[in-house]
């Protein structure tokens, strides 16, 4: 590959994020600010009304333990929809067709829509852990794994967007997966409680869930306490990521969903 | 030089089995203004769609400017520039950006293509509204962004569908003008429509799709000239009192100041004039009845196109829904 590719696929990388920071920084009213409010309602109901009964959870308050795994939980689901949105909208309106016929390699494309997703997912995570700051003092433990762990994740959970946004053909469609696969396995790992607490056998089907290992390597990073080893968890979040963005790669350069 | 386009035996059958083209074979000359018709779901938008990289090919080979499109898909698609038929641009972008972002497509630094933007714009009035979202241009401005857009890499080829669909004479014309122009430079461009009047006056070279199948492929001189026969409406300034006698140019009375006249190929209007005169008859002006070009398009196709494809004003773009983000 030669420099004036390299340069044109970096002016390229560089023109999708931009335009997917513009497009949900335009309606932060409806892309930023309800995650930050639904999760300050977490933070006073769980965390203050609730938590202050349920007492410690490996050894932190209650609203101490939370708060990565509701940041984590932010993180997600805002890098999902995020690119899932984009890239539907960009098919229903057609104009994914200005950079189909471009010579823009589809890798190029993936990771554009990925990093604009991880740009929303990293600003919606930040702007929860300013809210947090009112309920609990900000805790780290290592901020070198924190904002790895936080990275992958958002880039892991942008990809699952783009391959929904590659298969999805109506509105119903995006809404599917976030509803009933991403929101169970989010709150189903680690976010409210440690796992273990649960029984044996319940463990073990937790550990299937391969967002336990990423809320619980976050919350390592904050607050020094995990269940798993972190590399445990980092080998996970990148070995999910290989497989989507290999999978994002030949949807794409079979043209499913956006070619004839 | 090489042509512009060269499409060899290119076949598409789609999924649900439809041979949408049929192996078709196509060349286009570098500096061109080519045309390129055919009655609805002949195979044009396909044809396009595969020269673009939209829509993948059975069968066959694309070449542009030499560069094939199996071997090479990135020059080609440097080479080309798309008017496609639909609207398909975000609706909730401004349109500069949405012309800027295209270039950044292309690999073009954001101030290049600030200035690339801003001529282009200029160049088709839509500078002053850059700032203004896409949804709030009208239909022609939309068309005409579509155009900036396609231009904004600056490629030697530029394919248009059905670029005047829903755009007012006035604006028409002005963007034939535009079209002539940018053709002048040295830019090939490839034209769909159902406007054949805007074929027949923009296009040196035509080609016919039916059916999956190229029909004719020649220059407009030469597809014109195989009309058999052209019917001149004549505008008298005095009522007609007699018809002339003993011409072979038959000629019939519509009303008392207007006659029809069928010149048959090999036959002169100064024949007719001639008739006329020695009739006393005094002509204040002349038309052709019929769109000559539509006239051999119809028996070429062999169907009876849908008469508002045929007509100037006719709307061949649909309005895309809003986008929920």
């Amino acid at each position: 590959m030669s420099a004036r590719h390299l340069h044109d696929y970096w002016v390229a990388f560089r023109t999708i994020v931009t335009k997917e920071v513009l497009r949900f920084a335009r309606i932060w009213v409806q892309t930023i600010l309800p995650p930050v409010i639904t999760t300050a309602l977490y933070f006073i109901i769980f965390g203050g009304l609730i938590g202050e009964r349920i007492g410690d959870m490996d050894g932190f308050r209650y609203m101490d333990f939370i708060v990565p795994g509701l940041i984590m939980l932010a993180v997600i689901t805002n890098s999902y929809s995020n690119v899932v949105s984009s890239f539907f909208g960009s098919k229903f309106q057609r104009h994914i067709e200005e950079m189909l016929v471009s010579p823009i390699p589809n890798s190029v494309i993936i990771l554009g829509f990925v990093f604009g997703g991880v740009a929303r997912g990293l600003s919606v995570g930040v702007a929860v852990l300013l809210v947090s700051l009112f309920f609990s003092p900000l805790s780290i433990h290592n901020i070198g794994v924190m904002l790895v762990v936080v990275l992958l994740t958002s880039i892991l959970f942008a990809l699952g967007g783009l391959i929904n946004g590659v298969f999805a053909r109506t509105f119903d469609d995006i809404a599917i997966v976030p509803t009933f696969v991403l929101t169970p396995l989010t709150y189903l790992g680690g976010v409210f409680y440690s796992v273990s607490l649960l029984p044996e056998f319940w463990q073990g089907v937790s550990m299937l869930n391969p967002i336990l290992y990423m809320v619980d390597g976050f919350r390592y990073g904050s607050l020094g306490s995990s269940d798993f080893p972190i590399m445990v968890s980092f080998a996970v979040i990148v070995a999910f990521i290989a497989v989507l963005y290999t999978a994002a790669l030949i949807l794409l350069n079979k043209g499913i969903g956006v070619r004839s | 030089m090489s042509p512009a386009l060269e499409i060899r035996g290119l076949r598409k059958t789609y999924k649900n089995g439809f041979e949408a083209l049929k192996g078709i074979d196509l060349e286009v000359a570098p500096g061109s203004f080519f045309a390129l018709l055919g009655p609805n779901g002949a195979g044009k938008s396909t044809t396009i769609g595969i020269i673009t990289s939209l829509i993948n090919k059975t069968a066959g080979e694309v070449r542009v400017f030499g560069h094939d499109l199996d071997r090479d898909q990135q020059a080609v698609k440097r080479s080309i520039g798309l008017v496609p038929q639909e609207f398909n641009f975000n609706n909730f972008e401004p349109i500069g950006e949405i012309v800027v972002n295209q270039a950044g497509y292309y690999g073009i630094p954001r101030h290049e293509a600030w200035r690339r933007t801003e001529h282009y714009l200029r160049e088709l009035g839509l500078w002053e509204k850059r700032k203004d979202m896409a949804r709030t241009l009208s239909g022609g401005m939309k068309r005409r962004l579509m155009i900036a857009r396609a231009l904004v890499h600056e490629p030697k080829l530029l394919i248009l569908d059905e670029p005047t669909a829903g755009v007012d004479i006035e604006l028409r014309r002005s963007m034939w003008d535009f079209l002539r122009r940018i053709n002048t430079d040295g830019r090939s461009i490839i034209l769909t429509t159902h406007y054949l009047e805007e074929a027949e006056s923009l296009c040196r070279n035509i080609a016919i799709i039916d059916d999956g199948q190229i029909v004719e492929n020649t220059t407009m001189k030469q597809l014109l000239a195989k009309l058999e026969t052209e019917t001149m409406v004549l505008d008298l300034s005095e009522p007609v009192l007699q018809l002339p006698r003993d011409t072979d140019i038959p000629i019939r009375q519509i009303d008392e100041l207007t006659l029809e006249a069928d010149i048959q190929r090999g036959q002169h209007l100064n024949d007719l004039f001639r008739t006329l005169d020695q009739a006393g008859l005094k002509v204040q002006s002349m038309r052709n009845k019929a769109n000559r070009l539509e006239e051999l398009f119809l028996r070429m196709t062999r169907s009876e196109p849908e008469p508002s494809h045929l007509t100037p004003g006719a709307e061949g773009a649909t309005e895309q829904p809003e986008n929920p983000q």
